[in-house]
């Protein structure tokens, strides 16, 4: 047992190398990247280096995390560019060589070096229109669905709510449409409610008007920075680009429509 | 608590990027298989000759030139001219420095429906608009707040996608009639006979790269069943709306090698037509 232990500290130990991280240190009104030096070893996260960082030598780094697993949605920033998860981002899947640059997500506004304020998404939410489901199917009060149906939109709630989409999506990030634009994340809250077999509400009207659907220009990033995997694009954006054509654009299901009962 | 005072980061300019990765491989290469093809496109539909190969008795229609509308006027006719000879009406108003093609007939529907398609949209935004040019790069400043996306006109067009797909599936049917009537031979006597050459498979390849990419359309998935919140497990609708799915999910890589494939086909029954390549009878 003593060997195993000895064995295993040692290898920790050598396998420890110092590495420059890059973080961008400031606030709203700006600021620059500052490099600090840690060593990193072998199962290490972005995450943990950042941490180490504020152990050694910047006390005052201002860094937003809480589970340390990928599911709180907290350590949002840009690693090398890239939206990503710090506590999810392996030192081992970055590139060995040059310095690991860290800074705060690009589409909100910087409240101090790592920390943003997503307060935008909290009042777009709001914007949204609420389930509203069907009147019970049993007299106990309760509802009968299949679970094919559940399936669909079930995928949409795996959402952590890291932003990370909202931060690459480039409506936002480079064209400030804040006000206009809801973004990828509140479609998928919003192809959860809407594609809800129990839920009744229509919220295409506000989609085309108010929440900017037809801004997005289906670059799919949302989609590939999704560290719960969810097919944003795919599954929820375009979908409801869809039903939007159908609601105001195609002039054979406006047709149809007469016909058909009101949902 | 609203913290709307802080301003929002400046945005970076074109093609700046913190990324360290080779972002601009995926965009260059979109750019430089799509110019590819429209180059090769427009060339060969400019053509109007060497679509139809009938040497070794053949049966060989080019994909750009099917369905052929008409014949092309002081060429054999190829047999699969729908309505013969073309009307005086049509060549009185066929502009005089563009050789009478049948391909310029009927190419902007399969074109369309490419150009509306929402994976080339996404694709070609990047590669030719650089909007923006990779995820997380900068892209060109003048845009900005003026950015309109697909809200507005010109590009609230895309939402007639749909209608392209009708016509592309009428496509499928006309391209896998030729695939089927690429296996009949002329024979010695005058008659047809079955047979089999690279041709022949090569025009069977098409339909079904192209039925992989038009089966799997975000609007075909739409409209067969995603449209509904309540499908059901197990019925006719829910199984087709599965399978559109599950084409869906490879939508990218069906839309290349059916790209890929029919231009190819085009090239093959071509060089043959030119007597650059000799089709190869296997059977």
């Amino acid at each position: 047992m003593a060997g195993q232990t000895k064995n295993t500290s040692s290898t920790g130990a050598s396998d420890r190398a110092p590495r420059t991280f890059r973080v961008w240190r400031g606030d709203g009104q700006g600021g620059k990247f500052h490099d600090y030096s840690t060593e990193v070893g072998e199962g290490m996260v972005v995450l943990d280096a950042i941490h180490q960082i504020q152990a050694e030598s910047a006390p005052d780094l201002a860094c937003r995390w809480n589970c340390k697993a990928g599911k709180c949605g907290s350590c949002s920033a840009e690693i090398n560019g890239q939206p990503r998860l710090m506590c999810m981002t392996r030192m081992d899947q970055l590139p060995p060589e040059g310095p690991v640059t860290v800074e705060p997500m690009r589409a909100f506004p910087a409240i101090r070096d790592l920390v943003t304020d997503v307060s935008h998404n909290f009042r777009a939410k709001k914007s949204i229109k609420k389930f509203s489901p069907r009147k019970p199917d049993a007299p106990d009060g309760t509802w009968r669905m299949q679970q094919a149906d559940v399936d669909r939109v079930q995928e949409f709630r795996k959402c952590i709510e890291c932003f990370l989409c909202q931060d690459v999506c480039h409506v936002l990030r480079d064209h400030h449409k804040h006000e206009e634009f809801v973004g990828p994340r509140l479609f998928v809250y919003t192809a959860a409610l809407e594609m809800h077999p129990l839920d009744t509400e229509n919220r295409l009207g506000d989609l085309k008007n108010k929440h900017g659907l037809g801004y997005c220009n289906i670059t799919k990033c949302c989609t590939k920075v999704c560290p719960e995997h969810i097919t944003i694009t795919d599954n929820s954006i375009i979908p409801l680009k869809e039903r939007v054509v159908d609601e105001f654009y195609d002039p054979l299901t406006r047709l149809f429509r007469i016909f058909k009962p009101a949902k | 608590m609203s913290r709307a005072d802080i301003p929002l980061p400046q945005p970076r300019g074109m093609a700046q990027t913190q990324r360290t990765d080779t972002w601009w491989l995926q965009p260059l290469a979109v750019f430089s298989g799509f110019m590819a093809f429209i180059v090769y496109s427009t060339w060969a539909a400019l053509q109007g000759e060497h679509f139809f190969l009938s040497a070794g008795g053949a049966n060989y229609l080019s994909p750009f030139y099917s369905p052929q509308l008409f014949n092309v006027p002081g060429q054999p006719p190829t047999g699969h001219a729908w309505f013969g000879d073309p009307p005086s009406w049509l060549l009185s108003l066929w502009p005089s420095f563009i050789p009478f093609s049948p391909a310029l007939l009927i190419l902007w529907a399969p074109g369309g429906f490419r150009f509306t398609c929402y994976y080339y949209r996404g694709a070609y935004y990047k590669a030719f608009w650089a909007d923006p040019p990779s995820c997380a790069v900068g892209e060109p400043g003048f845009r900005g707040k003026k950015y309109r996306g697909e809200a507005k006109f010109p590009l609230i067009i895309q939402n007639i996608h749909r209608y392209f797909l009708y016509l592309a599936i009428a496509f499928i049917f006309v391209l896998s009639y030729d695939a089927i009537i690429a296996y009949k031979f002329a024979a010695a006597d005058g008659g047809w006979t079955f047979g089999i050459g690279i041709g022949s498979l090569i025009l069977t390849i098409n339909p079904i790269l192209l039925g992989g990419y038009t089966l799997g359309c975000h609007s075909l998935r739409h409209l067969i069943g995603g449209r509904k919140d309540c499908l059901g497990a197990g019925g006719a609708q829910r199984t087709a709306y599965d399978c559109v799915s599950c084409l869906n999910r490879k939508h990218m890589v069906w839309a290349w090698l059916s790209l890929f494939w029919v231009g190819f086909t085009d090239f093959y029954v071509r060089m043959c037509s030119m007597g650059y390549f000799t089709d190869v009878r296997l059977l």
